[in-house]
């Protein structure tokens, strides 16, 4: 392996805005305009003088018992207390039933690999991780979950293999979430 | 007692990096086409609908930005989103309004500018389209990614290789290269196909549909409106719709696009189509081929083929012209481009373009059914929609 450690998508993405930016700052500067040519075809481009960053609230309050389950390494569906149906995400109505008396249930975390990819073209908010696994596994209570998996070959990923939910920091943010362990070499 | 609806008139803009135009300028492109392709001027219309997903682009409200500057004002209007499918959902709105005597015009644009965004944004918006809290928020799935999903899953279940997929791919660029109007006009070998780098794995660049900007647009008229305005109004013959969940976790298997095959189901029944042997009705297709996996699913999913053997199909070519059925002769999202929500919109333009033979001759249909099929999937199989397009009147 080499020592040189490569760029993440994110540090080549931001070393490119910055050179773009400011090159914008030269041309106003000398032109009073934010407009440049667009480095394919040369057509005049406005760049936005405005910024926006999105960062959302999202209500938990009625399944605050699962982010109460990852503090203590727990993973927790629902399940409606009439028809018995599964919920993962947990939710706390049962549409079918038309109830909202729902049970909290501990997930076994075994399961098999039903499908899986490894993300290489990042989004932005993505942007400073290295290369990583999606899978969706079925667990051994017939309800699937998408999470990460902590491997990047190909090679040593099949579907149908034996693997198990877990807890698991995410760094470098620093929060509680699940992934899926692979059990086999 | 619903009335019959059709297209009178079709506009298209060049799909690709737009940066030459503005959202407003990009959507004229295709609405001058198409009214004047339709014979009508802005005050013959009666309502005109806009599909547009956005969020990548500046403007929030594009239907009242190009109304202002197509002169469609003060028409009603209205925005419709139904992700990738937003297209065939505005023609749907459109076809509503006719076929229940509310409207005997509507003007349908489908108009998508993504280039206002660096592509990482763009994998971002896309990417949280589907759950985002419990599928992006923690994952960061991307759009590749979703049909990743899907790929591993087939190939792992029915043996298809990589090779498989880019042979969509190769097709579909072939087509593309002969439509002036698509975003890649370079035909491609399954070699440069495979050594193409990996966007998310069994994905590769050539795989993926591009990031593209560009409208489309159409005209649809009443029954009596429409013979007055000409001698080959394409009769929408049925529309069939479906979703699915918005998690891909809760899907049963990744192996088909339930929404496709419920909206096909739809749309054959109410097109009077026989479910078990569809293929023998249609002249020529247009699938959302997004990815190369895409496409594979949709033959299977209409129902041209069994299960598993959608890749039999594209090993034998059998969706170029001249096969069991052609596929893509726009050159498909994958080469033509996809604008997220002009690309409904587009494949009803090709479709009236094959059923009226005007498309270029390399890769004109031959028209002998008049019978076309637009199959318009909205996210990862999240929306579906099939349309079924017809030089003769629906039978009632």
């Amino acid at each position: 392996m080499s020592s040189e450690r490569l760029k993440t998508q994110k540090e080549q993405v931001e070393e490119t805005t910055k050179q773009f930016i400011s090159f914008v700052e030269d041309v106003k500067r000398s032109t009073g305009l934010p407009v440049v040519p667009d480095m394919r075809s040369g057509v005049a481009l406005w760049v936005d003088q405005r910024e926006l960053n999105l960062k959302y609230v999202i209500s938990v309050e009625k399944i605050r018992k699962f982010f109460d389950g990852l503090m203590s390494g727990k993973i927790y569906a629902t399940k409606c207390k009439k028809c018995g149906a599964l919920y993962f995400p947990p939710q706390v109505d049962c549409p079918m039933c038309k109830t909202s008396d729902m049970d909290w249930v501990e997930l076994g975390g075994e399961g098999e690999l039903l499908t899986y990819t490894i993300i290489y073209v990042k989004p932005t908010s993505f942007s400073h991780y290295e290369d990583y696994t999606v899978g969706i596994a079925r667990l051994k209570e017939g309800i699937n979950v998408t999470a990460w998996i902590r491997e990047t070959d190909p090679k040593k990923l099949r579907v149908g293999m034996k693997v198990r939910l877990v807890v698991k920091k995410r760094e470098p943010e620093n929060y509680l979430t699940y992934e899926l362990e692979p059990l086999e070499k | 007692m619903p009335r019959d609806v059709a297209i009178v008139g079709v506009g298209h803009s060049n799909f690709g990096v737009r940066n030459d135009v503005n959202i407003a300028e990009l959507a004229w492109e295709s609405i001058r086409e198409a009214i004047d392709d339709a014979g009508i001027d802005q005050k013959d219309i009666d309502f005109f609908v806009v599909s547009n997903v956005g969020a990548w682009s500046s403007e929030p409200l594009p239907a009242v930005v190009l109304g202002e500057y197509s002169g469609l004002i003060p028409k009603g209007t209205a925005r419709v989103e139904a992700a990738c499918a937003s297209g065939s959902a505005a023609i749907k709105v459109g076809y509503e309004a006719i076929a229940s005597g509310d409207a005997d015009i509507v003007l349908v644009v489908g108009i998508e500018k993504m280039n206002e965004s660096p592509t990482p944004t763009v994998v971002e918006f896309i990417g949280r389209a589907g759950n985002y809290f419990w599928e992006f928020h923690n994952f960061g799935l991307t759009f590749p990614g979703y049909y990743a999903l899907y790929a591993t899953a087939y190939m792992a279940r029915y043996g298809a290789t990589e090779e498989d997929l880019c042979q969509v791919a190769v097709k579909n660029h072939y087509y593309g290269s002969l439509n002036p109007k698509a975003q890649f006009r370079r035909p491609i070998t399954v070699e440069e196909c495979m050594k193409s780098r990996y966007i998310a794995w069994p994905l590769k660049l050539y795989d993926c549909s591009p990031i593209t900007d560009g409208s489309a647009a159409v005209v649809l008229a009443s029954e009596d409106v429409a013979k007055k305005l000409t001698d080959t109004p394409i009769w929408i013959k049925s529309i069939g719709y479906a979703s699915d969940t918005s998690n891909l976790s809760k899907r049963e298997n990744f192996l088909s696009l339930r929404a496709a095959v419920e909206a096909a189901k739809i749309a054959y029944k109410k097109a009077r189509i026989d479910e078990t042997e569809p293929v023998k009705y249609f002249d020529v297709a247009e699938a959302h081929d997004c990815f190369t996996i895409a496409e594979i699913l949709a033959y299977e999913d209409l129902g041209f083929v069994k299960r598993g053997e959608g890749l039999k199909l594209i090993r034998e070519k059998q969706t170029y012209i001249g096969g069991l059925i052609p596929v893509n002769l726009s050159g498909g999202l994958k080469a033509k481009g996809h604008p997220i929500a002009a690309t409904g919109v587009s494949m009803a333009v090709e479709l009236t373009k094959q059923l009226r033979q005007q498309v270029e001759k390399s890769r004109q249909a031959v028209i002998k059914r008049g019978m076309a099929l637009a199959h318009n999937v909205g996210g990862t199989g999240h929306y579906a929609y099939v349309t079924i397009y017809s030089l003769d009147k629906p039978q009632r």
